[in-house]
């Protein structure tokens, strides 16, 4: 497939088709991806007047609690930091071909490091975050490198060992704010202790521009869109960036023209692992939980944000506007219960939302290949960058 | 009570715990032999548990309950087998998306809707019952517990006997080879997801009409997990799958009656057990060749 095939706008406008749909120049991906939102937002609205609610009043309450005032964008933001690192460690590992899925875990896993940096270490001031930050990345980075390591040493699929990795980072934390030398919370008085943190130090949290009823921007934000811009430049503009694409895209030939394969993959993975526990210590220093370490603080991010980077098909800043996205839909959802439709709905508009962006290209490029009789090599990896897991 | 009380009370209920297992067990073998690494398992489970306990309750029979456990299992494995198998998309991305939104759609559904509560019939075995210790747990029990006697050695003829298994196999480890010798091999992952959705739905399904009789939100809890775990652990061979499901299914019991024993043992370390293991069985058999070779690769005629 190339860039001279008919229909194919040129310039500004292939550009902006190039922002929805990556990769793919024909109008039949942004045309297919259209149509299947619109079913994925048909199907949603039919469940929710099916089970007896009312579509608009629920679009009303996403809208009310997202979007309508500077207090929902705020919370709406909140969300999108934590999403958008996830997405953007998503996009590093799945571009270099191995696919992590153990973001959920790293997440708890850097929320965790993070946890005892700020509880444990004596320090103040603004070295504290700067520590729990780097805390955070180098122990889920590490955590993820264990799934690279595990594939070198003995070819464990990297898929599945970053997918029970999660549920081994689940109880590890569990374990620690159960055990009072760990993390758990100190007793006071007679009070019964709960399996979580004490509270993050003042120093231990993120700051955020801007005054209560204005908008206020999250520190968490500022550095997820900074590593958006950051990981977008190395991939598209340097020479590392060229051997991860690479990689991903033919492991063989990378091989052959002296890619360090194993530590170029084990780096990608481990950077991922870094992205999402950060996004992790972004959840524990925020106001978008209670700023204590607890098991269930991930809050499916890590999974939602890894979904988040499959719709912007591992594009970074493509991933800006979808973690955008996906924050409005966590945001507004705390605000559809009071309109009778529980909030699970927005789990649903995600996945059928994912569906309809993941779709369509595959569709397109699969209906291209049988029309030219299977001849055609390119557009499969074109369309489908989400990785195979490649390295042999 | 006594010690025998105890360890035939921790039986009865890791074999309870196990048969959801076992047999959503026996689906995923199979898959994972035609080299489909079906993580959708979850949403097969967890869809087939609602579903059944809607269908209980609107129908007042728990074995339409089961029967439409299977039915919604078969369902999420036909759409998953054409999402991955038909249309191509990366059978990883198919699963997770499959289990966020059967989680969604079913937490959304239980929350506003209530079901009556019904179970499967109870069936005890009389002489076999009196066995000491093996007797209680092994025979009385619900009786979709016995499909296992059925459901274990089909799934083993399948995969080692019959002609189809054989092709399922060749599918797994050699796609190209099997497409040239004219085996259809997406065809044969979409079936072969057909009896995994299948199985997985009877397990979800036993988990609620047949254990619990009611449906709570996220009720498999990550079961479907457990079960790729326990096929990582068995090292794709199914005896062992399924000493994996009896093993995981013990330590969950153990992990729910450590308090009633009076004994301090580390609960989260159960909980982990069965992660750890599968991580460990990789590590250790990893190179022993027991991974079918085309496992979670998607095929597509004319590409290496």
């Amino acid at each position: 497939m190339t860039a001279t095939s008919p229909g194919a706008p040129s310039g500004t406008g292939r550009r902006l088709l190039g922002l929805l749909a990556p990769r793919t120049y024909g109008w039949q991906t942004p045309a297919a991806t259209a149509v299947a939102v619109l079913a994925a937002l048909a199907l949603s609205s039919a469940l929710i007047a099916v089970t007896g609610g009312s579509p608009s009043a629920s679009v009303q309450a996403l809208y009310q609690g997202s979007m309508a005032d500077w207090t929902a964008w705020t919370s709406t933001l909140l969300y999108t930091a934590p999403l958008l690192l996830v997405a953007v460690g998503a996009c590093v590992s799945a571009r270099s071909g191995l696919f992590n899925i153990g973001q959920e875990g790293q997440v708890l896993i850097g929320a965790l490091a993070a946890a005892w940096v700020g509880l444990r270490l004596a320090i103040t001031g603004p070295a504290l975050l700067v520590l729990m930050l780097l805390a955070a990345a180098l122990a889920a980075g590490a955590w993820a490198g264990l799934s690279s390591l595990m594939h070198r040493l003995r070819g464990v699929n990297v898929v599945v060992s970053t997918m029970l990795m999660t549920f081994v980072a689940q109880q590890v934390v569990a374990y620690a704010v159960n055990m009072p030398w760990l993390l758990q919370e100190s007793r006071v008085g007679n009070a019964p202790v709960s399996p979580q943190s004490n509270p993050m130090p003042p120093s231990g949290l993120l700051g955020s521009f801007g005054e209560y009823p204005g908008l206020q921007v999250n520190g968490g934000l500022i550095l997820a869109v900074g590593a958006a811009v950051l990981v977008a430049v190395a991939i598209t503009r340097t020479p590392w960036g060229f051997r991860l694409t690479m990689l991903g895209r033919n492991p063989l030939a990378a091989k052959h023209a002296g890619v360090r394969v194993n530590a170029l993959g084990g780096a990608a993975l481990a950077i991922s692992g870094a992205l999402a526990g950060l996004a992790g210590a972004v959840l524990l220093a925020s106001p978008v939980g209670v700023n204590r370490l607890q098991p269930g603080m991930a809050m499916n991010i890590g999974w939602d944000g890894l979904l988040v980077a499959l719709v912007a098909r591992n594009r970074p800043l493509a991933a800006v506007p979808v973690a955008l996205l996906f924050g409005v839909l966590r945001s507004g959802g705390g605000f559809l219960a009071a309109t009778g439709v529980p909030s699970f709905l927005v789990d649903v508009v995600k996945a059928l939302l994912v569906l309809a962006f993941v779709a369509p290209p595959v569709v397109v490029a699969l209906a291209r290949r049988r029309r030219s009789g299977g001849r055609t090599a390119g557009p499969r990896q074109e369309a489908a960058p989400v990785a195979e897991e490649a390295i042999a | 009570m006594s010690a025998a009380d105890d360890i035939s009370t921790i039986l009865s209920s890791g074999i309870r715990l196990a048969v959801p297992l076992a047999l959503a067990a026996c689906g995923e073998y199979l898959a994972e032999r035609a080299g489909t690494m079906n993580i959708s398992l979850e949403a097969m489970m967890l869809g087939a548990a609602f579903g059944s306990v809607a269908t209980a309750s609107a129908t007042g029979s728990a074995t339409a309950g089961l029967v439409a456990g299977v039915l919604i299992g078969l369902v999420i494995g036909f759409v998953h087998g054409n999402l991955a198998h038909r249309l191509e998309i990366n059978t990883f991305v198919v699963g997770l998306v499959l289990n966020a939104l059967m989680l969604g759609l079913t937490s959304y559904l239980i929350t506003i809707s209530s079901f009556d509560s019904h179970q499967v019939a109870q069936v005890s075995v009389p002489w076999l019952r009196d066995i000491p210790l093996i007797g209680h747990p092994l025979f009385v029990e619900r009786w979709p517990v016995y499909l296992l006697i059925l459901v274990i050695p089909l799934t083993w003829w399948l995969v080692e006997r019959s002609r189809w298994g054989l092709e399922l196999r060749a599918v797994g480890e050699q796609p190209q080879a099997a497409d040239v010798t004219g085996i259809r091999v997406n065809l044969r992952r979409r079936q072969a997801l057909l009896w995994c959705g299948a199985l997985a739905g009877l397990g979800g399904a036993y988990l609620a009409v047949g254990e619990v009789g009611s449906f709570n939100q996220n009720m498999t809890a990550g079961r479907g997990y457990i079960v790729i775990a326990a096929v990582i652990f068995g090292a794709w061979r199914l005896g062992r799958t399924l000493l994996g499901c009896a093993l995981f299914g013990l330590a969950d019991a153990m992990r729910l009656a450590l308090p009633a024993l009076g004994l301090t043992l580390n609960s989260q370390l159960l909980v982990v057990a069965p992660y750890l293991l599968a991580l460990l069985a990789m590590l250790v058999f990893a190179t022993g060749n027991r991974e079918p070779k085309a496992l979670g690769q998607p095929f597509e005629r004319g590409s290496t």
